[in-house]
């Protein structure tokens, strides 16, 4: 397999960004992972997920390449609902690994906060089954919140336990400057807030926001021209799908597509899950970090929120989990956030992570979910230099 | 923004499932499938039987109560969800004549045509099964229910 190297990033701080539409939140993080790799791609992997539904918009790849100066450079877009991110990676590995393009840009961009949440949600639900789960009026909340109870129930989880998750993430987005929420919460305020579908609280769930990220991936000749040069390469890679429908899955308490691509992922680069430093884990909701900590080998089955309640996987320990707070507290503009995911992890092993950073890492991991585990994608990145 | 509106075709063409549950079996494997697909999503086998599983009891896996709704159901909210285990199929619906305080997993419960809503900005109705909580022996199927609707949204 030919090397292929994370050159560049850039990220924009998430939040409301009412003068800033895609373009707008494209340039920006594009523009910065130009700046930071020191070259321009030759081509682009656009991941969003609602523009169609939200902003009325298709033709991704060629509004946004043609408005970043990229006119008649190969531009495509790539979507699998929450999941687009690491997909699109996926796709811009293929791109760059088959000798196709020397480079490609990975902007993930999100556009949320034009519509009432209620709108948002609706929107939002559109990653689940149409005719026979979103027909009932179930929320994307509610198909996780029977994930939950389906869980704690046949592990014997306290919601003292899962309330540990968001505690964490709140904590760890304090210092991450792009981070959506820099809010301290406890246990009690998750246990108490507003509930969304029982037993999903409103602190158990990712907010909405807008965001853009962009990450630049190169061959190894390509790489030696810029800034960074090979420090970051991508060891390993994993993408496994699963019914969007969550009746006819394997099981209601794993998340079985995961565990696929993270077999695929540690295969590839070579790794166990004992040798992962740092990881950036899909929590769209506190059940989706329990399910992907199990499903990426981390815990065993049943463990996860239970060794969270005792600290494990809090800064300091190995491996850290979501240093910039998560899709829980940095937010989660859902198709921009598996490159957020990568551009993370990236940071971490280079050392100039602005947030929470793990000491000396050598591999770091990006798991990003579609759907409640119907597109997933599992990126290992290990540091060469 | 308005509701986008139900399709009648599309309602049609999912005819056999909202209102009479039909299911699959896979001959290869032995699964039993809900919704059916082309091919078996657990062994990939196109060898497929069709069932129905109207009429047949079983019991909840898990649920929700949801009480942030989409728009179209705001009335309705709270809204419970379920995933129920019928003749080995789990299926996923919204349920109904039930207490949220009644709810357990493990409880017997039965599919039964009712209104899924009726919001839609063309007046289109949309019907399908529901999960329901077991009547008791000797009332299996009874009170008239599958007229849909007779006791409007709920």
């Amino acid at each position: 397999m030919p090397h292929v190297y994370v050159v560049g990033v850039g990220m924009t701080k998430i939040g409301r960004h009412f003068d800033k539409g895609l373009v707008e939140l494209a340039a920006e993080a594009y523009e910065k992972a130009v700046e930071d790799a020191g070259i321009e791609p030759a081509g682009i992997v656009v991941s969003n997920m609602m523009a169609s539904s939200l902003q009325g918009q298709d033709s991704l790849g060629a509004l946004i390449a043609s408005s970043l100066g990229l006119r008649y450079r190969p531009a495509l877009h790539v979507e699998a609902a929450c999941g687009s991110g690491g997909a699109a990676v996926y796709t811009a590995y293929s791109l760059v690994a088959s000798g196709l393009l020397p480079s490609v840009m990975v902007i993930g961009v999100e556009k949320m906060t034009d519509y009432p949440t209620a709108i948002v949600t609706e929107a939002l639900a559109q990653a689940a089954d149409a005719d026979y789960e979103v027909f009932y009026g179930a929320s994307f909340a509610a198909l996780n919140a029977l994930m939950m109870r389906y869980y704690m129930e046949r592990y014997g989880v306290s919601r003292d336990e899962m309330s540990e998750w968001p505690v964490m993430m709140h904590e760890n987005a304090l210092k991450n400057p792009y981070a959506q929420l820099h809010k301290k919460i406890t246990r009690r305020m998750v246990a108490e807030s507003q509930p969304v579908a029982d037993p999903i609280r409103l602190l158990d769930s990712s907010p909405i926001g807008d965001g853009a990220a962009a990450v630049i991936l190169a061959s190894g000749e390509e790489a030696r021209k810029t800034h960074w040069g090979a420090t970051v390469e991508v060891t390993g890679l994993g993408l496994a799908v699963d019914t969007v429908e969550l009746s006819n899955r394997e099981a209601l308490d794993r998340i079985p597509a995961l565990e696929r691509a993270a077999e695929q992922a540690y295969q590839m680069a070579g790794v166990t899950p004992r040798e992962i430093d740092v990881a950036e884990i899909h929590d769209a909701f506190t059940i989706t970090a329990v399910l992907s900590i199990e499903a990426l080998g981390l815990a065993g089955r049943g463990e996860a929120a239970k060794l969270l309640a005792r600290g494990r996987f809090h800064p300091g320990d190995r491996p850290t989990l979501n240093p910039s707070g998560g899709l829980k507290a940095r937010g989660h503009p859902v198709g921009a956030t598996g490159v957020y995911q990568v551009a993370e992890i990236t940071m971490q092993l280079r050392g100039d992570y602005p947030g929470v950073r793990v000491d000396n890492p050598r591999h770091g991991l990006a798991s990003n979910i579609g759907g409640d585990g119907s597109t997933t994608t599992v990126v290992i990145l290990s540091r060469r230099m | 923004m308005p509701l986008r509106p139900l399709s009648p075709a599309k309602l049609w063409r999912r005819r056999l499932q909202h209102y009479r549950l039909e299911a699959a079996r896979c001959r290869d494997c032995g699964k039993t499938i809900y919704p059916p697909r082309p091919r078996c999503p657990y062994c990939g086998s196109r060898n497929l039987e069709k069932l129905s599983l109207l009429g047949k009891k079983g019991k909840l896996v898990t649920y929700t109560v949801e009480y942030t709704v989409p728009a179209g159901f705001r009335e309705q909210a709270p809204l419970v969800i379920g995933i129920a285990e019928i003749e080995g199929a789990r299926i996923l619906a919204s349920m109904t004549d039930v207490d949220p305080e009644e709810l357990r997993t493990g409880m017997c419960v039965e599919p039964v045509l009712r209104r899924i809503r009726s919001t839609d900005p063309y007046g289109v109705i949309a019907y399908a099964v529901k999960l329901r909580p077991c009547l008791g022996a000797g009332h299996e199927g009874g009170e008239g229910e599958a007229g849909g609707g007779s006791k409007g949204d709920s």
